[in-house]
């Protein structure tokens, strides 16, 4: 699409020639390297909350971040006002990084050619507000019928139209436009007097609203989300210390994304301060782990046609059959360590300088049956859903926290145990899977990830997998 | 600073074009930083933004829009958008503003902004973040690699009006040092940092401190263990101690309360743990994090005592949640700029005991000093609380050597009727505080 044509050609009448303008002032003082971030986005909120439509929000923001590298150095600075001057000072802040002669010949921009991961016609927040908020109406009627003992439903639906324009002193012009939305339901479930228990679902993506009404419903998750809580109801304290781990299909892909995904991350190995550091080529995970970063699998909440520097995305592989094999590179440390953009620079927003970063992150399925898995433990934990983790990239030291786990006796699921934070260290743990399920599931699409400050939404999916030996933080014996 | 008319024009607005209340919020901030890395500077960053929200009632309806576009033709389209969704909300008996008489700002100086904040320029700020790496490299050999060190400092404003008269506004500034070194023995390699942050640049620490303090911490780190799983006693440091306290946060603001989803709900006047916990919301205290003239409804900022010698003495309210539970706002409101405000602390800590944080250690026999916390595994519903943590073994009352990749399990009401003593040392860094706290026992899972 012409410049003329885009979005910010439009609205805001952004003419090539106003491009090399100011990236001429971002070098203007010396670098290697200068971009620029324009983003439109509009997001709207609705919610319901004790069967009442309590909090309704739309909103807009607008701005455009400057940046400038010379060597190892970035200067960064945004404005939220697109006029001229506003811009031209942003690009000189950002210019005060760099000292001495540019040295970069600009020839023209090349517009990165389309490709749509994400071809709705008509995106979310231009739908009416009415028909969106039947979606949490319907997902609260449907949670109170789903169970008497159900007692407090929230759900709450968002959603967002990024417009994007990335343009950068080595020729890059891409626009796009990025829509996300999802749904989410938590509810509050108790018997009788006693302890109250809680369950949550949620889900969504770069889709319409049709995928509402198709493939995820707002009963489907209420349903869910009930089924949580009142599976908490018979819970009892979790077991503590090691033992074996079986991590159900789909979300505790979340343990891919905290052992490894944020260890390859190529900032902190250009730094070499992550427990991965230096280990390419070697022997990382079992054999039967192949962990894959793709940031272009249709519709899902990860995947970008371009990243946020521009460069397309694409599927990294980060570890196959147990060997490292790369990391996740952004432009900076693509320049820096001699390699290239593995499409992997995101940021939060115009406000925020783009770093490494993961899209949807999945182990391969193997070719175990999920039935025989659970057959094959004698004794262990199984973990059908997680609630957040954390990793400690330096050590390795990382945790995710169990919400909804059974114990499995003789080859058996039997009853379900409280939540739990499981731990285990990066480069080790998966050294101890020994059974691959064939049945990959990819998250419903809730995932949010914060690496310094900034969030992105992220997708993760993983098929029924054996760990040996985790540790596993309940308080019974 | 932004014009406090716009608020207040902005809420005329609402109400010229159908609205029956209105509230407005407008923030401003500029922010700038330095980071440096091995020695050399790896990032600035200068800028600064504004954003504007509106909050309507029509009748018992609510609607809310944000935006960053400040102009005449932006804040209409803010009107008109905040009225549209008004318009598909349901009517809710709770909703409202603060009653008048609720209204006010405190009028003493709150020292919530220093002039010598700007003192020093860009390259006396680079210079300080290069000192504090700088030092960590001194404190210890084996501090070899370094993920940076940064100086920070903020300025920002904030102005609120409402349709019921009131029109305030307050800025604040804040400036903060950090250090992040990376020490290593042998194959293993383990990072801690510490920081400094202050209102004024005459509070800051000296990049000296900062640095050495964050290179011991990465230091005492090496040569971790994991040790077998059993149940002891568990001493969580000032740093730790604040990350429990947030939780007690989360277990008595009022929405969760009124929603029956925390563990303390419906536990008003009852002993809910040890005669050592006093738990304290402070929003007036001078030069502090937590402290503000007003609430993000336009109440003023108070004391409250949450949990006064073990007894839960009150909840922390704003406006809609003390209605839901026919009681009074504390002050306590808190948002964005925009929807439907949150329930928000002001300075919230618990009261210094009055051990030395030396005399506690020494008297555990077999035990864990836990120096971090990761991961989210605490559930204010049940109170299960199971986290991962590191930290120091202590055996004879002394630290023996390090532990990490474990977890430390219990519930939190069970640990705050097991506290047994608090420490001397509470110091604010931040909002929240605590003071070194010692756990009668909690479950440790490792090995």
């Amino acid at each position: 699409m012409p410049l003329s044509d885009s979005f910010f050609g439009q609205k805001f009448g952004i003419t090539e020639h106003d491009l090399d303008s100011y990236l001429s002032e971002a070098l203007s003082a010396g670098g290697d390297y200068a971009d620029l971030y324009f983003e439109y986005l509009a997001s709207s909120q609705l919610s319901i909350d004790e069967s009442i439509v309590k909090s309704a929000v739309q909103g807009v923001s607008l701005g455009i971040g400057v940046r400038v590298i010379s060597g190892e150095r970035t200067g960064y600075a945004y404005s939220d006002d697109l006029s001229p001057e506003k811009i031209r000072k942003a690009a000189r802040v950002a210019a005060c990084i760099a000292s001495g002669p540019s040295k970069v010949e600009k020839t023209g921009f090349e517009e990165v050619r389309g490709r749509d991961l994400y071809p709705i016609g008509i995106a979310p927040n231009e739908t009416s507000l009415a028909e969106r908020v039947e979606l949490v109406k319907r997902a609260d009627r449907a949670a109170r019928a789903a169970d008497r003992r159900v007692f407090q439903v929230q759900a709450s639906y968002l959603d967002s139209l990024r417009q994007v324009l990335v343009a950068t002193s080595d020729g890059i012009l891409s626009t796009d436009r990025q829509p996300m939305t999802r749904l989410g339901v938590a509810v509050l479930a108790r018997e009788g007097d006693g302890v109250a228990q809680r369950g949550y679902s949620g889900g969504g993506g770069r889709v319409g609203l049709e995928f509402f009404e198709i493939e995820k419903t707002p009963e489907h998750f209420a349903r869910e989300a009930v089924r949580q809580a009142i599976v908490q109801l018979d819970a009892t304290p979790a077991p503590a210390g090691e033992m074996t781990v079986v991590l159900g299909p789909g979300w505790p892909g979340v343990l891919l994304h905290e052992a490894v995904g944020h260890g390859l991350e190529a900032d902190f190995n250009r730094k070499k301060v992550s427990a991965f550091s230096d280990r390419i080529g070697q022997q990382v995970a079992s054999p039967l782990c192949t962990v894959i970063d793709d940031g272009t699998i249709r519709n899902r909440r990860g995947s970008l046609n371009v990243d946020d520097e521009g460069a397309p995305t694409q599927e990294n592989v980060l570890i196959e059959k147990g060997i490292l094999r790369g990391y996740l590179y952004d432009k900076l440390s693509s320049r820096l360590l001699r390699s290239s953009t593995t499409g992997s620079g995101r940021r939060e927003s115009y406000q925020h300088i783009p770093m490494p970063r993961m899209t949807n992150t999945f182990m391969l399925a193997g070719d175990s049956d999920p039935e025989e898995i659970i057959r094959s433990t004698p004794r262990g934990l199984y973990c059908a859903n997680f609630g957040g983790g954390q990793v400690d990239i330096t050590s390795g030291n990382f945790v995710f926290s169990a919400s909804e786990s059974y114990l499995i006796e003789d080859g058996h699921i039997t009853r379900p145990v409280r939540g739990a934070t499981l731990t285990g260290n990066g480069p080790e743990a998966l050294k101890h899977v020994s059974m691959v399920g064939h049945d990959l599931k990819l998250d419903e699409g809730i995932g949010m990830c914060g690496k310094e400050g900034q969030s992105v939404p992220v997708g993760v999916g993983i098929p029924t997998v054996k760990i040996d030996r985790m540790t596993v933080g309940g308080t019974a014996r | 600073m932004i014009a406090p008319e716009l608020a207040a024009g902005a809420v005329r607005l609402a109400l010229d074009r159908g609205a029956t209340d209105a509230e407005c919020t407008l923030a401003e901030s500029e922010e700038f930083s330095a980071q440096v890395r091995m020695r050399s500077l790896e990032k600035l960053k200068d800028a600064g933004s504004c954003r504007a929200g509106l909050r309507v009632l029509i009748g018992q309806r609510v609607g809310s829009s944000h935006t960053s576009d400040l102009s005449g033709a932006g804040i209409r389209q803010m009107v008109e958008s905040a009225l549209a969704v008004a318009a598909i909300s349901t009517e809710d008996p709770f909703a409202g503003l603060p009653d008048s008489s609720e209204l006010g700002s405190l009028t003493v100086d709150l020292r919530l902004y220093s002039e010598d904040i700007h003192k020093f320029g860009t390259a006396a700020r680079i210079q300080a973040a290069m000192e504090a790496e700088e030092a960590a490299f001194g404190t210890d050999p084996r501090i070899t690699n370094s993920e940076g060190a940064a100086f920070g400092a903020y300025t920002g404003s904030r102005v609120f009006a409402n349709s019921r008269g009131f029109a305030g506004s307050y800025r604040m500034s804040s400036c903060s040092l950090s250090a992040t070194p990376v020490a290593r023995q042998g194959d293993a390699m383990e990072r801690d940092f510490w920081y400094s942050i202050a209102r004024s640049h005459a509070n800051l620490e000296s990049p000296s401190a900062v640095g050495r303090r964050a290179a011991e911490r990465a230091v005492r780190r090496l040569g971790a263990r994991k040790i077998a799983t059993q149940k002891v006693p568990v001493i969580f440091d000032p740093v730790t101690a604040r990350s429990l306290i947030g939780n007690i946060f989360e277990a008595v603001e009022g929405d969760g309360i009124y929603r029956k989803a925390s563990f303390l709900a419906g536990q008003l006047g009852e002993r809910v743990a040890s005669r050592n916990v006093t738990v304290i919301d402070d929003g007036t205290l001078p030069g502090l994090f937590g402290t503000s003239p007003f609430d993000d409804e336009g109440v003023p900022s108070r004391r409250t005592v949450v949990i006064d010698r073990g007894v839960l003495k009150s909840y922390l309210l704003n406006t809609y949640t003390a209605k839901k539970l026919a009681l009074r706002t504390t002050g306590n409101a808190s948002r964005g700029v925009t929807g439907n405000a949150g329930v928000g602390h002001g300075n919230f800590y618990l009261e210094k005991g009055d051990h030395p944080p030396e005399e506690i250690i020494r008297g555990i026999q077999q035990g864990l000093y836990v120096t971090e916390l990761i991961g989210q595994g605490v559930n204010i519903v049940t109170g299960d609380y199971s986290r991962g943590a590191a930290g120091l073994w202590i055996e004879n009352g002394e630290f023996a050597y390090p532990v990490s990749e474990i977890t430390i399990a219990a519930t939190l009401q069970q640990m705050l009727m097991d506290v047994e003593a608090a420490g001397t040392d509470l110091e604010f860094r931040g909002s929240v505080a605590a003071p070194t706290l010692l756990i009668r026992e909690m479950t440790v899972s490792g090995r």
